[in-house]
């Protein structure tokens, strides 16, 4: 019996690289797509073609897209005069899918982490800044990861921002569906402290 | 090999797609890294934040290796500190300091006993800016590198200290130091424990501190700079004096 060639060999290689598979995991993958050849490979192939040939990030907020400007930046109706800062596209994408904000946004590309020593050059921090002067932006909102290398870096922009422009961020406490039984005393805590009338 | 200690988080990184390498600094065991499975899962991820308390069990097969850790927590320090920046920052720099300074899997029951009371009090009063100066001396002092600050290397006067000695890390007094007074560092009350500690004098004393930990501390660590999360902190606290 003879195992899969090397150009498919290949293939697997690649595909046990990707978040959440391993080269069990695969090897499948690949064995139903090579099954599915002419529904599922020929049309990813072609898929993949065109978002490696197309994908880049947004020059101005840094989205990804598949053109020099995203999408969002492009739409008049998105000039709200209000920018969602982000980590990273993944929660750009999170927040679109709620489909609650109707502002722009701006992806920083990280956090500020001494132990990685990411600085704030190394984050499109100074661009958010130009942005906000360049815009007329009336707020900006910290939708920033609810931990220490987050928090430091909302608290370090609302620092870069200063008083001109209003600087909010996202609440914390009891997430829905949570059980207070089952959280942490530091989100009872937040959500204790950031408790609202009823 | 296995042991269980009480340590607080000083960093931690991701490791594979599920896992942490966190790095405690426990007790018995000193500064001590090890993995903890499903470090990033919902159940983990919130108690895995640097300041906090952990109850740690550390398991390897030979002591050599990183080993994992099994943890409950014990006290969440960092919702109570993400709050407020000048907080945070002395959070983040004690943390680093500590993650830059301690050689691994050395004990230091002295600096950890003062730097869980120091987590415990950041925050709930006015005086933790003083403790953690206090804290920054007290480091230098159990990695080798204390100051002498009882009395005036030149006059022996333990009266009227106003600087330190760059040269020699001890104490002079204002009179004795004459026409070398701009040559010599600041060495404000609240650096000898005296007074309530204004922030203007623990930015002072920080000055003080932060020339011996770069001066003496980092080049015995292979020179190496300081971490930025001190800076910050200490800027912070120059224009908040």
């Amino acid at each position: 019996m003879s195992g899969p060639t090397s150009e498919i060999e290949t293939l697997i290689e690649m595909m046990a690289r990707l978040p959440g598979l391993g080269p069990r995991s695969a090897r499948r993958a690949v064995l139903h797509l090579i099954k599915k050849r002419g529904l599922l490979l020929m049309p990813l192939a072609e898929a993949l073609r065109q978002v490696g040939e197309t994908a880049r990030e947004c020059l101005t907020c840094g989205n990804i897209g598949t053109g020099d400007t995203c999408a969002i930046c492009a739409s008049e109706k998105r000039a709200t005069g209000e920018i969602c800062v982000v980590e990273d596209v993944a929660d750009l994408w999170a927040m679109e899918r709620a489909g609650v904000f109707k502002g722009r946004y701006h992806v920083l590309g990280g956090t500020l982490s001494a132990l990685d020593a990411v600085g704030p050059e190394d984050l499109r921090i100074p661009k958010l800044v130009d942005r906000v002067a360049a815009e007329g932006v009336t707020e900006v909102i910290l939708a920033l990861n609810a931990t220490i290398d987050g928090q430091t870096t909302a608290h370090y922009i609302a620092d870069r921002l200063g008083a001109g422009v209003r600087v909010t961020s996202l609440a914390q406490g009891v997430p829905i569906g949570g059980e207070l039984d089952y959280l942490d005393d530091g989100t009872i805590s937040a959500a204790m402290r950031a408790r609202k009338s009823f | 090999m296995d042991w269980r200690d009480n340590g607080s988080l000083l960093s931690l990184r991701r490791h594979g797609e599920t896992s942490v390498i966190v790095e405690l600094f426990t007790a018995a065991h000193g500064r001590h890294l090890g993995v903890v499975r499903g470090g990033t899962s919902r159940r983990l991820a919130p108690i895995l934040q640097p300041g906090t308390l952990l109850d740690a069990t550390w398991r390897a097969r030979l002591e050599d290796h990183m080993g994992s850790y099994t943890v409950e927590p014990l006290r969440s320090r960092a919702a109570a500190l993400m709050t407020d920046r000048l907080t945070l920052a002395a959070l983040n720099s004690l943390c680093a300091l500590l993650s830059f300074a301690l050689p691994e899997r050395e004990p230091h029951p002295a600096l950890h006993r003062r730097t869980e009371a120091l987590l415990d009090l950041i925050g709930t009063n006015q005086a933790w800016p003083l403790a953690y100066l206090r804290w920054e001396l007290a480091l230098l002092d159990e990695l080798g590198f204390g100051l002498d600050l009882s009395s005036c290397a030149v006059s022996g006067a333990v009266e009227d200290l106003a600087y330190v000695s760059p040269k020699s890390g001890r104490a002079v007094a204002a009179e004795a130091a004459g026409a070398w007074a701009d040559r010599l560092l600041p060495l404000p009350p609240a650096l000898l424990g005296h007074g309530e500690g204004a922030l203007a004098e623990i930015a002072q004393g920080l000055t003080t501190t932060g020339f011996f930990l770069k001066t003496r501390l980092a080049p015995s660590l292979g020179d190496r700079p300081l971490p930025e999360a001190r800076q910050r902190f200490v800027d912070l606290v120059s224009r908040q004096a």
